[in-house]
């Protein structure tokens, strides 16, 4: 038995390392150092490069906190009218790439937007006669990828707060405790653990940001690593401050492990969940204005002003491409989601026999590519696949004197490799959250009726574990579906998604243009996320 | 043995058709900077004349440029597309790129508009001018760049960051011109007369003209062209606000950039490549560009879109563009000095 266990933990370790190649392409730039190009970014850019990224970091993650628990205890704890539609909506904000939603404000509320242009007309205003907060800053882009990045907290807040026995409220109740300080002093602490994997994530991403930052001309780490290697043509430089990046991500991933293992329960699926407070149609109302507001702002507001520039400016004749676009889109996004769920489950199993530190360290590290930029990615794919592809020519030349070309590089192969190291994370945390969820117990069980660990995973985990892997699943697929900078350059001849084409329409400033192809990136991506909020509302069910 | 040796040649020939697009047809493969809405029509109509099929990835050029490098002896890209003279010297310098050494290039391209070793050529001129608020500014109070820096300007310029490639090139070529210390001095004094920190593209500059963040902006031609013939009216009326000033025309003249094409290295379809350059610097091709995207063809005797002649003749900085190209980035860490975000 003990072997099995150790053979699967060498394989992960394995699986591990071809993953984290990318990341370790990066990290090796640092076998030498250019003093001159790091004396210089230290003196001029580098301070700002750090604080710009700090502050978008901790900002965002503040918001989606914000937001994303606000809403769930919310839900959780309050019967109110509307709630069944706004439990049905809540996640729509997931299906808009922070880039778009970006574009979108910026044409809303600029000078020469709709929102300040009635302003002046209605108050007979003048240019310098009014202050109008400036959306193009980092404030701005603080507030734009919170709006899309909160319903990461939601999700996993509102399992937690879901699963909290009813039996901590009644005590809290006898104590004479209210029904705030019963969530500031009991259920907020309780929750915090998933509340911080949710609120990493959200940091994660915002770190990885390219799109938005460099619209709003926010200088960060990411603008910092494009400037320093397409601006100056040092890619080793570009791969060392995305190496930084990493540390300081890996940093972050260790504080949130630790406050998560302090708080380490199996107690969840004890006793009936928290049961909701019928509200009054007054604060019901108010209730649900509230908890309506991410949602409006996040994704009604926008979409409606891409409808309308879409409805207003396309080309007819363009119409038929859009199909395709999709199709490719889905395909990519389907296959990247079937790979990287069964390997996050595959690492997480993994952990969960042998929780040696090995094995620890290397889910840590695969789960590091969620920070990093898309093109760094790109770049680390590139250089190991193209090396084997040579290697692979040079051999079946040698023996079988053909040339088989490329195989890896400039196929599907190489994006989907892509995908894995840069979204593993979003699997991982959830597959490992769902499985802490189960008791060991219940392994043990198993092993003693005679399962091997293969069938308990089968037989016991993975039914377990069915919602867990739902969400994993739903939020990579959509996540593939936005990510744009490492498609843009590994994708085959003649391809086409749609991300690919909005890019390249707003890219070319020709942001109305671009407004049918966003769409239809928001539309393609509703499915999918409806379909996680049943899955969600399914969960809690069981629960209550 | 013989039998397994038969099988496994089957079986690696097998996965080869299976994975690469080899055909019989004749095609070429070509890694673009430029959008596809910039270059899949042009090339759609190279097929349709030669029959040649061709293959297309479009991106980012340093990314392409990284790709083709990774791919090695292998890689399937026979031509590259760039949208500025930096990125084809970058090419050059990282050899994965090869001389064509064709007469019809040399005949249609002046010879400052290619590389010396023929590794590229120019395609298209882009050109980056002064505009200001005709409401506003009067422009004979224009004249060179470097009056720009003059206190009177304080507070009323726009222009984007110093990431874009616009802008490394004009400060490559300015380099070329006036020496390094000047235009430190110069990007200093620029700095200190913009109007907000820079943000947005070159259209959201020539807004922030019309909208009155700043009075002057310095962009694109083609922008402000493609705004003047959007078929939004507001855009167009936006445009209409905004005239372009050509500065040192007694001196340097104005800065231009190109887009060009060069040969990759490891191309296998070299003779279709050298075709699909030719058709590139076709009169057809080349008034295609100046219609669509009103850029100025780099071949004497295509006429212009209206929009650009109304824009006006002007004379253009004629500096080595491989030394513009080689000096990016100088002009990228000189901007981190003087503060151009």
């Amino acid at each position: 038995m003990q072997l099995k266990a150790s053979a699967f933990s060498l394989y992960t370790v394995l699986a591990g390392l071809i993953i984290g190649l990318p990341i370790f392409v990066v990290l090796l730039s640092f076998y030498s150092l250019d003093t001159a190009v790091w004396t210089h970014l230290s003196e001029t850019v580098l301070s700002g490069y750090i604080y710009n990224s700090l502050v978008l970091a901790l900002g965002v993650g503040f918001g989606a906190t914000l937001l994303g628990t606000g809403l769930a205890w919310c839900v959780v704890s309050y019967d109110f009218v509307g709630k069944i539609w706004l439990q049905r909506l809540i996640l729509l904000p997931l299906a808009m790439p922070a880039y778009i939603i970006a574009y979108t404000y910026t044409g809303l509320l600029d000078f020469s937007g709709p929102v300040q242009s009635t302003l002046r007309t209605w108050f007979e205003l003048g240019k310098q006669d009014y202050w109008f907060p400036e959306v193009r800053s980092l404030p701005g882009a603080i507030i734009m990828m919170a709006l899309v990045l909160y319903p990461y907290v939601y999700i996993l807040a509102r399992t937690a707060f879901a699963e909290q026995a009813q039996k901590f409220r009644e005590v809290s109740v006898l104590a004479g405790v209210s029904k705030f300080q019963h969530f500031l002093q009991v259920a907020l602490p309780l929750a915090r653990p998933a509340i911080m994997t949710g609120a990493a994530l959200a940091m994660m991403e915002a770190l990885a940001d390219f799109g938005t930052v460099e619209y709003f001309g926010v200088s960060t780490f990411t603008t910092g690593i494009y400037r320093t290697w397409f601006g100056m043509g040092d890619i080793q430089a570009a791969s060392q401050l995305s190496g930084l990046l990493c540390m300081f991500v890996f940093a972050l991933l260790v504080l949130e492990k630790q406050s998560r293992r302090s708080a380490e329960t199996y107690s969840s699926r004890q006793g009936t969940g928290t049961q909701a407070l019928k509200l009054s149609i007054g604060k019901g109302t108010t209730v649900l204005f509230l908890c309506s507001l991410p949602l409006i702002f996040g994704f009604i507001v926008p979409f409606i002003q891409l409808a309308v520039w879409a409805l207003a400016y396309t080309d007819a004749g363009s119409l038929g491409e859009y199909p395709s676009y999709a199709l490719n889109s889905a395909m990519l996004a389907a296959i990247g989601t079937v790979v990287i769920v069964l390997l996050a489950l595959m690492f997480s199993y993994a952990k969960r026999l042998q929780a040696t530190k090995l094995n620890r360290s290397v889910v840590q590290f695969v789960g590091l590519g969620y920070a990093m930029p898309g093109t760094v990615i790109a770049i680390g794919v590139l250089i190991p696949l193209g090396w084997l592809d040579i290697k692979l020519n040079l051999f079946t030349k040698h023996f079988f004197d053909v040339q088989p070309g490329l195989v890896f590089s400039g196929t599907i192969v190489t994006l989907i490799f892509a995908y894995t190291i840069r979204f593993m994370s979003v699997a991982l945390h959830n597959t490992e959250a769902g499985i802490q969820r189960i008791k060991p117990s219940m392994d043990e069980a198993a092993i003693t009726l005679g399962d091997t660990r293969l069938q308990t995973l089968f037989k016991v985990h993975i039914p377990l574990l069915s919602a867990s892997l739902l969400s994993a699943c739903l939020l990579v697929f959509v996540d593939i579906l936005k990510e744009l900078p490492a498609t843009l350059v590994l994708r085959p001849f003649n391809f086409n998604t749609l991300a690919v084409k909005t890019f390249e329409l707003a890219s070319d400033e020709r942001l109305i243009d671009a407004a049918l192809p966003a769409i239809t990136i928001v539309l393609v991506g509703i499915l999918p996320v409806l379909l996680l909020t049943r899955t969600l509302n399914q969960i809690e069910k069981k629960h209550a | 043995m013989k039998v397994m040796n038969k099988t496994k040649m089957l079986l690696v020939a097998s996965f080869a058709t299976f994975f690469t697009a080899t055909s019989i047809a004749a095609e070429v493969n070509v890694y673009s900077a430029r959008k596809e809405a910039l270059i899949k029509p042009i090339l759609d109509d190279f097929t349709e004349q030669t029959g040649i099929k061709v293959n297309l990835i479009t991106g980012n050029a340093d990314a392409l440029i990284s790709r083709i490098k990774s791919e090695g002896q292998f890689s399937p890209a026979d031509v590259l597309v760039s949208t500025d003279v930096g990125r084809l010297v970058r090419a050059k310098q990282m050899g994965i790129t090869q001389a064509n050494d064709d007469d019809i290039v040399k005949s249609s391209v002046p010879a400052y508009l290619r590389d010396e070793d023929e590794h590229w050529t120019a395609l298209t001129l882009r050109a980056r001018p002064i505009m200001y608020a005709k409401d506003r500014v009067d422009p004979e109070t224009l004249s060179t760049m470097q009056g720009l820096t003059k206190e009177e300007w304080k507070g009323r310029i726009c222009i984007r960051s110093s990431n874009n490639i616009y802008n490394q090139s004009m400060i490559s070529g300015m380099i070329q011109t006036q020496g390094d210390a000047q235009t430190l001095a110069w990007a200093e004094g620029l700095v200190e007369n913009f109007a907000r920190s820079p943000k947005g593209g070159d259209r959201d500059q020539i807004k922030a003209v019309v909208a009155g963040e700043c009075d002057i902006a310095i962009a694109n031609t083609y922008y402000l062209a493609g705004m003047l013939n959007s078929e939004d009216a507001d855009t167009r009326k936006v445009a209409e606000q905004v005239a372009v000033f050509w500065p040192d025309q007694a001196g340097a003249g104005a800065h231009v950039n190109i887009s060009g094409i060069s040969i990759a290295k490891h191309a296998t379809n070299t003779a279709e490549a050298k075709k699909l350059v030719q058709f590139m610097l076709s009169d057809q091709a080349q008034s295609w560009y100046a219609d669509t995207n009103h850029e100025y063809p780099v071949k004497e005797g295509i006429e212009w879109s209206d929009t650009l002649k109304e824009m006006g003749e002007f004379k253009a900085q004629e500096v080595s563009l491989t030394k513009v190209g080689e000096t990016n980035a100088k002009a990228l860490m000189l901007m981190d000095r003087a503060g151009w975000r």
